[in-house]
């Protein structure tokens, strides 16, 4: 049967940035114990011979032409942003590095 | 070259070493894997209409699709697509029959969806390889590399750091974000790891991306300019013990912006490591900055903490299967490779291998090879562009390429000097003009009235002039002091405007003085 | 007039029995009237909408010709982009946002001149089967105000059974239309994945997600179906063919010949016994009609839900990544000593409700290396087979149909806390969902147990829905014969006077 501990919970908490408090991780981890045991079924029918879907339809190659079209104002562009600076997104200090 | 130069660096524990690279390389042997980013020159976006022009003023040219807007949704630029399939043709890849996009999740403020649009096992191209030749002591050597694959991404936005002293990352306040740059098209090459470069392994590196750099130039889908970021090159190197079969641990090194510096970074992270390695420390898995004013790598994000990117198909994009047909039409259009484009024009110039390497080096070969095209004498067009012209790009700190003139100008100027209509001197003056956005050389000469005075009365005129004017030199040429007559010629050109042609008047000024032939 | 279907008023507005503007006031009043008792609405376009409504007066005046539904006026699920007017998903994280572009649905619904009174409230992010994770509170069931009128699309689904609007949008990504169209009595479709554009559809499951038609009729809905459907170039993933003739069919609803599936898998066993019960007498009408009842076999169809559980919050946790604080939407913790990364995580803490974090989670484990094999992986496997169960079953009938969901509406609260059993809701709307075809729920009666509203689900093969309408149509006029009058009639009352 899988589950995931608190810590496992939060490890994930932290590659989905959402801050949780310890009770939020330990029920969450609860709840996965039941949730994943009914998810897993997937995999009693999920032989190597069948092939994913990742799409419904069998599109491919769909394209645009290389033409540019209108951008946005800039006052568009920031008019949902939390704060900003000449015309640019103002973010607190970022900790991590560039990738 | 510095092979054996000594780089001072600190070791894990902080004590100084001083290791020499054939210190390194009698005991170790390097392994290279370099991941080289291309920034394609296609008008629009990678996945959304937004022009990619450079240098536009902030937050201009974006849109909801690539702001990453709840509910945007890509649309992949079919220039792209064929600019990457070109790419790998003409690096010898397989273009693969059936290549999916899929999204690399992990958060940061200058990825507006904190995922990135990309390909992860189900590239465009693989299995491909380029050849590069090196000078050696024991004369040229010859590798091949091998490349893994070829992929399609997005860029992402520019952050400019606010309240930190360098304006780095590093204790800055606040940063403000741009995202222009967001969404164009980037294409990623990645080798195979190169074993087997021994001690050249720095001018191997240097030589690859110079290579690719050509080849992509030719093909005409980027600028593939370091400085200005549309090349970008990581350098991840190993060392094993010679003879060995077990690999070291690799780091990988980014910031390398020009040829120089990956030739520099990587020698220096061999050296960074071998000092390790000797001292009984472990060399870290981790992603390294390369430093300029150094030569020196500085530690950025330790991989060993490597972020899940938790890969998964893009579905929002369909596949793409491009068709035999697609694939072979674009290969007819493949141009000469860079190197044998080379050796043919040296070839046909007769240009000794020194002026090869200056052309080069200077940037001016594609330059000069279109003024030829042209019509204009290889010999006469490389010594403008070389000469003349680079000394004005080099004091207007632009590249040539960015100046005024063009190969069609030179061109005619050079035709202009043949037919004996402008004299050199005459020549640098309408260079001169051109340069200074005076219009073309028809327009410039009208203007400026340039115009090479061959009438011969009015040159004999101007000597007898000139002659009566310096009785005593005219005296010294006369009775054989040839030299003075520069003092006279000066005075012919300075009265006609310097529009005499010199050899002329000198002749002529002869024969009058009874020296001549 | 709010009673009318849309095609009534269209023909009323058509031929000057009424304008736009009195139209569009009258239900205006409606929801003022019974907004209190119901929430449908999370914010309500009154300028914007009577302007347009004068606007379309204005052109028919001039008689210029006008699209069959114009002057119309429609409820929008809060998932659409409507340029300048608040879009909030139902969270908190968007709260005060206000798009600088229309999804093309919108674009679409302004093109054919139908009036947007508001936006309607949801489960957030789409998430949910009852309406109840709403960061804005739950809406009320017009049928009984104790319930929950579905979910996601709660908000349009009451608003419809309400009369505050005649037609409204909403989105299904594993019965958000339907489910919600079948315990307000109302009728909801998913067109085939890719039939309606998702440019401004906030994405949940990309590849699931689906906008669609919601209204009180069959024909109303295919009306609307026409109007918003066809390919779009910013979309990817959208069918490049023409709009299948679902007006036409509603107009026809001739079943004589036709076969119908009954999904075993689906057939009702273990359902409500009034659901079932109406379902089984749905099937002997359309027996009646001349339809041949058929029963198919989907055996990977009890797989449906458990793939679905995995795909949708991979997707969702990639597709919700963008709610970071950085460029739109609500900022929290900003201040002395904050970083961009303490800010995202306490914004998407605050911001995003259980049911949302608790998907988030799941599917980034579900993502996860080491474990996309196990679990998205073998999902997205489990799809092939579901798909491939479909495409068997349709070479023995032309429709398919089930019960739309297990039970009626259920008390609001009820399984709040019981994720699981909210979950079984969708069993047996998602298979649609996971093949990409299409499905309708419409209203087959109520149940006896406790005289709320049973959905008769309707599925189609991909890129032939005209054939739910076409069935849909004949059922409803046959339950509309046997009924002597709309099963809406018979709704209680709601709000001041009627």
């Amino acid at each position: 049967m899988s589950s995931l501990s608190r810590d496992d919970v939060a490890n994930l908490a932290r590659l989905a940035r959402i801050e949780m408090s310890d009770e939020e991780l330990v029920n969450l981890s609860t709840e996965f114990t039941v949730i994943l045991e009914a998810v897993a079924r997937v995999q009693e029918v999920a032989g190597a011979d069948v092939e994913p879907t990742s799409h419904p339809l069998p599109l491919r190659n769909v394209f645009r032409p290389d033409v540019v079209t209108p951008s946005l104002t800039p006052e568009e562009a920031l008019s949902g942003a939390p704060a900003s600076e000449d015309n640019r997104f103002r973010v607190p200090q970022i900790l991590g590095e560039e990738a | 070259m510095g092979r054996t130069a000594s780089f001072k660096s600190t070791c894990s524990r902080g004590c100084q070493v001083n290791l020499t690279y054939d210190d390194v390389i009698s005991k170790y042997e390097p392994v290279l894997g370099l991941e080289v980013h291309v920034e394609l020159n296609t008008h629009s976006k990678m996945f959304c209409g937004c022009t990619t022009v450079f240098g536009g003023e902030p937050n201009t040219q974006t849109c909801p699709v690539c702001l990453g807007m709840p509910g945007a949704l890509p649309v992949v630029n079919e220039k792209a697509i064929e600019s990457t399939i070109l790419i790998g043709v003409a690096l010898n890849c397989s273009i693969a029959p059936f290549s999916r996009f899929a999204r690399k999740n992990y958060f940061y403020p200058d990825m507006p969806k904190n995922f990135q649009i990309s390909q992860y096992d189900e590239p465009i191209c693989v299995n491909g390889y380029v050849d590069v030749e090196i000078e050696t002591e024991e004369g040229p050597k010859q590798f091949r590399i091998e490349i893994e694959r070829v992929h399609m991404e997005e860029d992402t936005g520019k952050s400019l750091h606010v309240g930190g002293a360098t304006g780095r990352i590093h204790g800055a306040d606040y940063s403000l974000l741009d995202y222009n740059r967001a969404g164009i098209p980037l294409v990623e090459i990645v080798t195979k790891i190169i074993p087997g470069t021994g001690k050249y392994a720095p001018e191997v590196a240097k030589a690859y991306v110079a290579e690719l750099r050509d080849i992509l130039r030719s093909l005409k889908v980027s600028d593939v300019k370091m400085e200005q970021g549309s090349l970008r090159c990581d350098a991840n190197i190993s060392l094993r013990i010679i003879g060995s079969d077990i690999l070291g641990t690799r780091s990988e090194t980014k910031n390398v912006n020009s040829l120089r510096s990956v030739e520099r970074a990587v020698r220096g992270e061999m050296i960074r490591h071998a000092e390790l390695l000797n001292n009984g420390a472990r060399v870290v898995q981790e992603t390294r900055h390369f430093q300029e004013d150094t030569g020196l790598t500085r530690s950025g994000r330790s991989k060993e903490q490597a972020e899940d990117y938790r890969y998964f198909p893009e579905p929002d994009l369909v596949p793409v299967a491009p068709d035999a047909a697609w694939i072979e039409k674009l290969r007819t259009t493949l141009p000469e490779r860079p190197s044998i484009h080379r050796k043919r024009l040296q070839e046909q110039w007769a240009v000794p291998d020194k002026e090869m390497a200056a052309m080069i080096n200077a940037d001016v070969l594609d330059i000069v090879e279109a003024t030829v095209v042209l019509g204009a004498d290889p010999t006469k067009a490389r010594s403008w562009w070389l000469g003349e012209i680079s000394r004005v790009a080099n004091e207007r700190e632009v590249a040539i390429v960015d100046l005024e003139i063009t190969p069609s100008d030179v061109a005619e100027i050079v035709a202009l000097v043949k037919a004996g209509d402008l004299t050199d001197k005459l020549a640098r003056q309408v260079i001169e003009g051109i340069l200074n956005g005076e219009g073309k050389p028809a327009e410039v000469i009208a203007k400026r009235g340039i115009k090479v005075v061959s009438d011969n009365s009015a040159l004999m005129a101007a000597i007898e002039k000139a002659c009566a004017a310096q009785p005593e030199t005219a005296e010294k040429v006369r009775s054989g002091h040839l030299p003075a007559a520069g003092a006279l010629i000066g005075a012919v050109m300075k009265a006609t405007g310097g529009q005499a042609d010199a050899a002329k008047v000198r002749e002529l000024l002869l024969v009058f003085l009874e020296q001549g032939r | 007039m709010i009673h009318k279907s849309a095609a009534e008023m269209a023909t009323a507005l058509a031929s000057g029995e009424i304008n736009s503007v009195q139209l569009v006031q009258a239900h205006f009043d409606r929801i003022a009237s019974v907004e209190k008792q119901v929430h449908a609405f999370l914010h309500l376009d009154t300028e914007g909408a009577l302007a347009q409504a004068a606007r379309i007066d204005a052109k028919r005046a001039k008689g210029e010709k006008l699209s069959p539904l114009a002057g119309v006026p429609l409820a929008l699920k809060d998932v659409m982009t409507q340029k300048g007017i608040p879009t909030t998903c139902g969270s908190k994280i968007l709260e005060g946002w206000r798009p600088p572009y229309d999804s093309t649905v919108v674009a679409n619904l302004k093109k054919n001149d139908i009036v947007i009174l508001g936006k309607t409230n949801m489960d957030e992010f789409a998430m949910g089967s009852s309406t109840e994770n709403s960061a804005y509170g739950p809406t009320h069931n017009p049928w009984d105000l104790t319930r929950i009128p579905g979910g996601s699309g709660g908000g349009s689904a009451a608003a419809l059974a309400a009369f505050e609007a005649p037609l409204a949008i909403g989105t299904d990504t594993g019965g958000s239309i339907r489910q919600p169209a079948a315990v307000t009595g109302t009728v909801g479709v998913k067109p085939t994945y890719g039939g309606v554009s998702r440019y401004g559809l906030v994405a949940f499951s990309s590849s699931l997600d689906q906008a669609g038609p919601c209204a009180r009729t069959v024909l109303d809905a295919a009306l609307l179906h026409e109007a918003i459907a066809g390919h779009d170039p910013r979309d990817a993933t959208s069918i490049n063919a023409p709009v299948p003739p679902v007006v036409q069919a509603a107009k026809s609803g001739d079943v004589k010949g036709m076969k119908i599936g009954v999904v075993r898998q689906l057939n009702g066993d273990g359902y409500q016994a009034g659901v079932r019960s109406r379902f089984e007498e749905s099937l002997e009408l359309l027996a009646k009609a001349g339809a041949q009842i058929v029963e198919v076999s989907c055996p990977n169809f009890e797989y449906a839900l458990a793939a679905y559980y995995l795909i949708a919050p991979s997707e969702c946790s990639s597709n919700l990544a963008r709610f970071d604080a950085m460029r739109y939407g609500i900022r929290v913790g900003d201040g002395d000593g904050a970083s961009a990364e303490s800010v995202m995580n306490l914004t998407r803490a605050v911001g995003f409700g259980r049911e949302v974090k608790r998907r988030i989670i799941l599917g980034t484990y579900a993502l996860s290396s080491g474990y996309y094999d196990a679990y998205y992986g073998s999902a997205q496997k489990v799809r092939t087979l579901i798909t491939q169960d479909f495409i068997n079953a349709f070479t023995k009938a032309d429709v398919l149909v089930s019960p739309t969901c297990p039970t009626t509406a259920f008390k609001i609260g009820e399984k709040a806390n019981d994720p699981l059993a909210m979950y079984l809701n969708d069993i047996a709307t998602i298979p649609v969902n996971m093949a990409g075809i299409g499905g309708m729920s419409l209203p087959c009666g109520l149940a006896p147990e406790d005289g709320l509203p049973v959905g008769f689900q309707i599925m189609a093969p991909a890129m032939q829905d005209q054939r739910m309408y076409c069935v849909g149509a004949s059922l409803e006029g046959a339950l509309l014969s046997k009924w002597g009058a709309p099963l809406l009639s018979k709704a209680p009352a709601l709000g001041g006077a009627k």
